[in-house]
Order: structure tokens, then sequence, then C-alpha cells
């Protein structure tokens, strides 16, 4: 079970967590005109690296805020995690 | 009965209390601290077993963990617990055990044949012979090996023993107390650190209770019990006996299985059975200590022969005698240890020792005390069936290939000894990776990979004094690094006897025409030529030879097989050990219980119970309830011996008729606070929000990005920044969630809050044409007029002096009013209502009927937003805004989204007007078809329309709007039924919505 850090409560276990999938994706503006490819690489596609990765996990049984966590893929290992609004770029 | 093999003046078992248990039905005596193992060995009984493949008689091997042979099953209050090691579990008054694997009784048991057959079952038999015809599969053999398997049986009943969760945090977990856990342990508890202490066995100590050594001027079992004594009294240590740390999981994780009441005749009151740790541990000392290794002869299985270690520990901690004539097989100094105790006890040993001309200070003493030894000597096979009464012998030449002088000699009990191997598997399962220590011939731990170290024997120190030196070095350096004490106790002297080196023998080669069974997994009957088989067979892979021979695959986990089987495939490969490399350790290191893993967690305890405020009043009032996600629900009330259908239709017909009252707390509810609320809401949901007034309700629909429904619900503006969601029960989290993920990472400008405030109000929908003369009596002081309160408005009043919230919206599509109080007034409101409403014959009403309500009105729900539908799918394009965007929206305009045939919801009569059609028939043209007939769509929803008195469903078919008036078929192979229909419109009743405007 994954000891992760919140960045608003400190380290918590894994089960006060709920995973949320890949971080570095961007929603699309509103009302901007988008192709359709582009609008199906947000939607569908994702990238799932072995190795570092940023992703999202929300804090549910616990502050309930979605928090950014860089973690290796293949050995579970936490480099850093972040609130919500920082690593916006 | 008397104890023939049990001595008088040694051991550390109770004998002021006697203990009566039975085994395969017969009564036996042994003393409190004896396990099963140790209390029938006592009583001269060796053959416990049999052996999963051949049926071979089965004795003891070992004494703790590793034991591949004494699996039993146990009995107690008409329970049945399988897979037991007698070697652990201890008796108890009343104890009820008996063997497995065998029929029918241990002494003469039918399956013993296979082992006359053993020609026909070689490694991989069943890959090879239960292969065709396919057919055969299911019928025959399947039950056939089905029958064959396992060891035991699991009970089928309820478990009423309680297992319990526990999670617990310390800066050190310590796993076994033997002499390096005890002084890791010592010397950070010293430093300041909290200490979690394990020990598997319910004794602590491990080797220093069976081995003649000296710490600081004391026995080794002496200065056990005084650390032991100290760290028990210290406030930051937890110690703990009959307890397994299994598993070393992610971040430093470990899961700990504690026996609490294993070894008690009933479970004490307030006490579990067993309980489970999960502990999360800043560092980890592994201290797991090592397992004698075997030597492979020929019948080495035969009941009698065992570790060496074993026979020591039966002596000096039971008492017990596991042989009156031994034979001490050994290649290293081990051996001797073992002959000597039994000497001092009076039984006179014979040791073989394979190397030629050792020496050291145990040797000396075993030669002092006249005990016969016999160098370059090896045990060529066990003679006895059900119990070792000879040996052949032979001196092996300096090669180690040739036998010679094969001589028969008597004796009781064979022990072995083939050097030790390093319990290595919770540093592997911690993500370790070993490597082969060529000097002892076994793998050992090499860089940390979590927070974890390995000491002692488990690290592959088998002297006491560098274990001693290395664990309190370990647990000041452990501990420092944490509490910065800088407290360092001293270390105590240690006097121990030198012993030398071992020989690298391990198998014995078999004499010339002879072809003995020499086995290197145990429990699972697999031989060197089962090993030899699979190499030629051209598996190379460990891997592949392990799952091909189950070599290592049975309940004891090849603690004592594995190495061998290492070696034997090293040796015909001509590689070494390192080359093959080892198997993957993973948890569990022993059993586990499924009780222990489960937990408290069972039944209705599964997931947590929510219930209304007004649950009570349900209750009382003969409720039958329905599992709504985690909420309880009425599904209908019943009177007299009314049926489900019966009951509803009676609920729903007065709804249409007079006024109904519905428990809707389970909705989801979500304030929305903020001055951006208006434009989120604008963007959550597919119609147009900016425009709401306060004091006013709309019904939306939100989508997922990809386009499809993702719930549905009324929002009111209750003032200018200040919104009441509503969602559907089941998807009351997820919004919640989906809502903070566009406020916190998509949107952080929106000035915007969102919490949960579902268990903040108590809810009840009042529906019929009676409901606003209720009302007006309800709120007296409140204008209810249709003017006043018209369709989906709000009004906050006062219910008798409790302020109250009323939202005009239906799901019945009856004029109907939604009444909200704080939940701790739920059930006064609730009684009100029935109270004040039976002057206009209210009857309240359960999920039953309001589905029969919403199905009948083509409302849509659950079971048409199925997670495939979108907006059009449902008719419910008209609150799609083509001018704003919203999330989802991009999705909508996706060619197969707007296909002109897509998927439309319509209603379906039979056209019988009789026939009910089964949930999720498929509706098809012609029923006659050829398979797979194509399918137009599938029926959601099934009701029996209150309003017509005729079965009406609704269904998602394609091309929908332009079926109506179409007669096709709604077929459903589940019930076998074929039944003509008509698509009508999906508002069966009222399709014009006067009544809810009325």
């Amino acid at each position: 079970m994954l000891y992760i850090f919140c960045p608003h409560c400190g380290l918590r276990s894994q089960n006060e967590f709920a995973y949320g999938g890949d971080a570095t994706v961007k929603r699309p503006e509103l009302n901007k005109e988008i192709s359709d490819q582009e609008w199906n690489n947000f939607v569908y596609l994702r990238k799932s690296p072995r190795g570092k990765h940023l992703e999202l996990w929300h804090h549910i049984s616990g502050c309930r805020q979605w928090i950014k966590v860089e973690r290796d893929t293949s050995t579970h290992e936490i480099f850093k995690t972040y609130k919500a609004d920082e690593l916006t770029e | 009965m008397s104890q023939d093999f049990r001595l008088d003046n040694i051991g550390m078992v109770n004998r002021n209390k006697k203990i009566s248990f039975t085994f395969n039905g017969k009564k036996y005596f042994g003393y409190e601290g004896d396990t099963i193992a140790s209390a029938l060995i006592a009583n001269g009984v060796h053959l416990v077993g049999r052996s999963f493949k051949y049926h071979r008689p089965r004795g003891f091997f070992g004494v703790g963990v590793d034991e591949p042979y004494a699996i039993l099953q146990l009995e107690r209050n008409n329970e049945r617990d399988p897979n037991i090691r007698a070697t652990e579990q201890e008796i108890f008054e009343g104890l009820e055990v008996k063997s497995v694997n065998c029929w029918p009784s241990v002494n003469f048991d039918i399956g013993a044949i296979n082992n006359f057959l053993k020609m026909f079952f070689p490694a991989g038999f069943y890959y090879k012979t239960f292969m065709w015809p396919p057919s055969f599969w299911y019928k025959i053999y399947e039950p056939f090996i089905r029958m064959a398997a396992g060891f035991g049986e699991a009970s089928i009943k309820h478990d009423k023993e309680r297992y319990e969760h526990k999670y617990e945090y310390c800066d050190l977990l310590i796993t076994g107390s033997g002499p390096s856990g005890l002084a890791s342990a010592y010397a950070a508890a010293k430093n300041g650190a909290r200490v979690i202490l394990a020990e598997d066995k319910p004794r602590y100590g491990g080797s220093l209770l069976t081995s003649d050594v000296n710490i600081g001027n004391q026995t080794g079992a002496e200065w056990s019990e005084k650390i032991i004594t100290e760290l028990k009294s210290m406030s930051n240590v937890i110690v703990k006996n009959r307890s397994q740390v299994f598993g070393y999981y992610d971040h430093n994780m470990l899961v700990m299985s504690e026996r609490i009441s294993d070894h008690l005749p009933k479970t004490q009151k307030y006490l579990p059975k067993q309980r489970l740790w999960y502990i999360r541990a800043k560092e980890v000392l592994i201290s797991s200590g090592s397992i004698e290794r075997p030597l492979v002869f020929g019948n080495n299985d035969t009941p009698g022969v065992m570790l060496s270690s074993a026979a020591k520990e039966y002596i000096k901690v039971y008492g017990v005698l596991v042989g009156k004539k031994p034979l001490i097989f050994t290649n290293n100094d081990s051996g001797y240890e073992t002959a000597i105790e039994f000497k001092k006890n009076g039984v006179n040993p014979l040791i073989l020792d394979t190397r030629k001309e050792p020496s050291s200070d145990i040797i000396t003493e075993a030669k002092n005390l006249g005990i016969e030894i016999k160098y370059s000597y090896v045990v060529v096979a066990a003679k006895g069936y059900k119990k070792v009464k000879s040996a052949d012998i032979a001196k092996i030449s300096d090669n180690k290939k040739d036998l010679s002088n094969i001589e028969n000699i008597e004796c009781d009990c064979i022990c072995v000894s083939g050097f030790w191997t390093p319990s290595i598997h919770l540093a592997s399962q911690s993500g370790n990776k070993s490597e082969f220590n060529e000097k002892i011939d076994a793998f050992i731990p090499k860089k940390s990979k979590q927070k974890e170290n390995t000491i002692g024997s488990a690290n592959g120190k088998f002297t006491l004094e560098e274990t001693i030196n290395e664990a309190f070095n370990k647990g000041y350096e452990v501990s420092n690094k944490i509490t910065e004490n800088n407290n360092k106790v001293s270390i105590p002297t240690v006097v121990e006897k030198k012993s030398t080196e071992h020989d690298k023998f391990w198998c014995v080669p078999l004499p010339k025409g002879k072809s003995y069974k020499r086995f290197l997994d145990f429990q699972n009957d697999v031989a060197v030529t089962d090993i030899e088989l699979a190499l030629r067979e051209g598996f190379r892979s460990i891997e592949h030879v392990k799952r091909y021979t189950t070599l290592g695959m049975a309940t004891d986990q090849g603690k004592t097989s594995n190495l061998n089987g290492l070696q034997l495939v090293s040796d015909i490969e001509n590689k070494v050990v390192p080359q093959v490399g080892h198997t993957t350790f993973r948890p569990p290191y022993t059993p586990v219980s499924i009780g222990a893993i489960v937990g408290r967690e069972v039944g209705k305890h599964s997931k947590p119970t929510r219930k209304s405020p007004m649950h009570e009043w349900h209750e009382k009032n003969n409720a039958v309830f329905v599992d709504a996600g985690v909420w309880l629900r009425p599904r209908y009330y019943k009177q007299g011996n009314e049926t489900l259908f019966e009951a509803s239709k009676r609920e729903a017909k007065n709804v249409r008729k007079n006024v109904g009252v519905c428990d809707v707390t389970t909705l989801g509810k979500i304030d929305v606070k903020g001055p951006d609320a208006a434009e989120f809401l604008n963007r959550v949901y597919t119609n147009a929000w900016l425009k709401l007034p306060v004091g006013k309700a709309r019904y939306g629909v939100m989508l997922r990005e990809d386009g499809i429904v993702m719930d549905d619900g009324t929002t009111t503006r209750i003032s200018e920044n200040h919104y009441h969601m509503t969602t559907t029960t089941a998807q009351a989290a997820n919004v919640l969630s989906h809502l903070e993920y566009y406020l916190q990472l998509v949107w952080p400008e929106l000035n915007v809050n969102v919490v949960s405030t579902t268990e903040q109000w108590a809810g009840a929908a009042i529906a019929g044409p009676n409901s606003r003369a209720l009302l007006m009596k309800l709120f007296p002081n409140t204008d209810v007029s249709n003017e006043a309160l018209p369709f989906m408005g709000y009004k906050e009043a006062d219910l008798f002096g409790i302020p109250a919230k009323i939202y005009r919206i239906s799901f019945s599509g009856e004029l109907a009013y939604e009444v909200n109080v704080e939940s701790d007034y739920g059930n006064f409101m609730w009684e009100k209502i029935i109270e004040v409403g039976k002057e206009f014959q209210i009857q309240a009403y359960g999920t039953e009927a309001l589905s029969t309500l919403r199905i009948e009105m083509g409302h849509v729900a659950g079971s048409e937003l199925d997670g495939r539908t979108i907006p059009h799918d449902a008719s419910l394009e008209g609150l799609v805004s083509k001018k704003k965007d919203f999330i989802g929206k991009r999705s909508l305009s996706r060619s197969a989204f707007t296909k002109p045939d897509r998927e439309k919801i319509v209603g379906v009569v039979p056209l019988d007007k009789t026939t009910s059609i089964p949930e999720g028939s498929y509706i098809v043209k012609d029923p006659k078809a050829k398979l797979p007939n194509p399918k137009l769509g599938h029926v959601s929803a099934s009701c029996w329309s209150v309003e017509y008195d005729n079965p009406f469903s609704l269904a998602i078919i394609k091309d929908g709007k332009n079926m109506i008036g179409q007669k096709l078929f709604a077929m459903s192979p589940l019930k076998n039924k074929t039944i003509p229909v008509e698509i009508v419109s999906s508002h069966y009743v009222d399709p014009e919505g006067k009544r809810v405007r009325a």
C-alpha cells in the first residue's frame, strides 16, 4: 500500500485516496474550435509510461483536494507531490 | 497412556498441566505448551498423513513454519480448519485433529496404490494425460482431479469466529526474536525508538532456546528471557508472539497475522481468533533466521527422517525424543549439536559425516562424550514403510561419486543436516535482489530496496558472536537515524563453540541397480527424477521447471526444497547456482486464513449501511427494504399477504388517484456556492443556467467529456450565489468528485465551493392530485397556490415550527412537491405528513411504485442513463444548448453520435396487453430470423402501468423515433419468451405534462 504525502494533510495511506489518472492532460479551452483528432486525443489517449509519471490522486477520504503525484510506475517510488495549482504549465 | 518418548528433566512445557486431545479419533495426552507434533511424538506417533501424489506415509520433518508433511485438519465447535501445521498448532483441552489426503485412514490408504504406479505419474502427468478428448474435461477429468486435489476440506458453514484488522505505525519493525532480533530490538528500544518485535512462535528466543551458548554470563535461554522481560516493560516497545510477518509490501507496509486464540479451547469473549496487523514501519530489520536444508537420499521421506535441528528442538523445548536409536546424517557441525543433546539425555546416536576429517570444538566435544562417528559416510536409503526401521549406509569416495561397504544398520530415526538456508523471503518481497554466497551455498539479501536491513543468520551470519555484534550495531544505527538520541548500550560478551566448514555435498548417488525415490519437495512429491525429466523435456528456466514439476509450489512454498532443487538443476546443466537463479518469493510467507484477510468486513459489514432518518417509521410500517447503493430504501410497504406486485400497484395507484409520500432522503445533494456558481453550472450542465432566477429550480443533465450522460437532477437557486444541486442516489459521490476536479484543476479561476449536504437534509416527496391540498394543511401560513408556488418553484416555509424547504418538482409525473427539513427533524416531518395526510388517503410508497410511476411517464433513470447513452438517446436533446460550451459538448458532434438512426428511447406495449416484458429483452423485427438475430435495442425498464392497467416498458432502440407504431417482438432468451409488441411513445401517460403544472 502506497504512502502518499498530501501537501495539505501530510503522509497518508493509499486507501484514503482515489487514483485520478494522467496529470499532464490539459483540457482544451471552452468555446475553442478543435479538430476531431485533437478532441479524441484529449478524451481517450493517455500515456502509460514505465517509470516516472505525473498523476492525479484525489484525497477523497481526507481533505478532498486533487493533488499531483510524481511516481515511478514500476517501483512505486514517489518523488514529489504537488497541490492542484502547482505545475500548471 | 504413557508417554514413552518424553524426557523427565528437560523442556519448557508445563508438566503441571496435562492436556488431552484426539488425533484421528484416538485420545492422547500432552502438556501445556506442546504442539500437536511434540505431543504425538512423545506418544510415539509418527505417521500423520499421506503425501499429495503418491500417498506415501508422512511423519514430521521440521518443528515450525517449514513443516512440509504434517498438515492436519482441526475440528472444533463443529467447524473445520484445514491446512494446520502440526508443528505450529499448540494443543488445548478437547482439541480434535485428523489426517488429510488419505482414505479410509492414514494407516490404510487406498490412494497409496499411486505409490506402486509411480512410473505412470511423472512430472507433468496431468498436463500430458488429461488433454483429449476436450469433451472429457468437465464431466470426467475435472471432477476426478478435484477429488484428488487439496489438503483437507474447508468448512462451508458461516465462520462464527471474529477476525480483526489493526493499523500500526512504528520506527522499527523487527521480524523474529532470535538472537539478532532480540539484540537489535534492545539496542533500538534503549535508543528511544518505537519498536515492534514480532515472533512467530509462542516462545521468544529462536535458536537461543536450543543452542549451548553463553551471553553475558548467562545461558542463551536466560539471556533471551531477561531481554524480553525488559522489552515488554518498555512503553515504546510492542512485543508480539504467535505473530508472523508474512508480507512486505510497498512503502514499508508489512502485514502480520497474530494468532490470538488458535491455541485456546474457545475464543475468549472480547478476543478475536486472529488479528491482521498492517504495520507501516520507518525501518525494518529482518531477523527471520534460517532453515536447515535436508540431505537427499533414497526414501528420504519416510516418517522418522527429519531435520536434525528439529530433533534438537523437540528435546530441548518439549523434552521429547524423536527416536531412541538415532542416526545423525550431516555435512556440517550442526548434526553434532543434535547428537550431543541425544547423548546428554541418555540416548546413543551414530553420526554419519560426509566430510573426510573435519575438526572443531563441537566435534571434539562429541568425541569426548563417546559418540560414535563415521566419516565419509552417507545414508543410501531409509528402510521401513510407515516408520524408519533401518538404513542402508555406505562409505562414499572422495569425489562423492562412488559408494562402497553398503550395510544395513538398525535405527528408528534419521536426523539430517545439509547446512542452513537463510530465510530471505521478506527481503526478496521488498524488492531486494539477492546474491549467491559461495561460502554458505545459499542466497542472501543484497542491496536494500526499501528501508530494510537483514541481520543474523537470515543474512548468512552463522556464528553467534557475529550475529550479536551486528544486531546491536544495526539496532543502534537504524534507530539513531530516527531518534538521534545517541544512546548506545554495551554489547555483551558471547561464548560459543567454534565450528568448522560444511561440506558442499548434498545428494547421495543411487547405488547400482537401485531406483530409490529421492525427494526434493516433500509435500508435492517432487523427486530427483522429476527434475531430471523436466530438463530432458526442454524446460530450462527455473520458473518453468518449478511450474512443470510443482517443486516448491505446495503450502510450505518450498522452504526446505527450493535450494536443493536449484542445486540439482545447476548440477545437471553444468551451471553454478547463481546462473540458474531462484524463483520469486511472493507473500504470504506462511498460509494466512481467509478469515484474517477479510476481517470484520463480512456479510452486512462488508460495506456501511446508510439509513434515512425515517428508517424506523418504515420498519414499523412493514417496509420491505432494498439496497440502493449503500442505502437501505423501502421497496414497498407490505399490507397483509400482499406480494411485491400487488403492493407496488396499490401504492402507485394511490399516487395517481389521491396522494402518496416517498422517502427521497437518499438523493445526492450538493451545495454550490460562490459568485461564479451560475457560470460553473452553465459549464457543468448541458442546458443554460445563467438566467435562472432566485427561488426557481431547473432540471439539468451533465455529461462526461466523452459525451455520455453522467447524471441528471434538479438544481435550485436558493439565493444569489447559492445553489442546491441534487444528484441521483447512485452517482452522488462521483458527481462531487467530478465537480471538485473541474474546480480545482481545470477552472481554478472560478470562485465556487462545493460540499455534500446529502446527510444534512431529510426529504419527502409528496405526489398526487391531493398533494396541494395536503400542503396547504401542512403549511397553513404559506401560500402554496399554483401562482405563488408554480411548477419548478421553491419556497421556504414553516412546518409546525420547523424550518422546511419546498421544491415543486416531480419524478412521478403528478402534481408533486419535495419537502426537505434538517435530518434530525426528518422523522417529525414524516409523521406529520402521514398524520395530516390521512384525510387525503395518503399512503407511503416505495421504490417499486416510484419506478412504475416514472416509467409510465417516460422519465429516464439509471436504467436508461446507463453509461452508454447520450442526451439524444434519452430524448433529452432539447436540454442541450447549441449556444454555449459545456463539459462533453464537443463529443456530441462526433460522427457516431450524429447518425440519423441513432438509438432512441421508446415505449413498448405487449399486443396482448397482459404479458409483462422481461427487462433486458431484445427488440427484434423477426423472432425466427437466423442467428445471430440482429437486435434493434433492448428493454431498459418494465412496469405494470397503473394508468392503463397493462404492462408497459421503456426500450432504447435504433432509429426509435421512426419505429413508433411498428409491431415488433421482444425476445428474452434467458426467460425463453418471445412477445409480440407495439412501439409507442415513451411518454405513455400525460404526454403534454399537464399534471405537473396543474
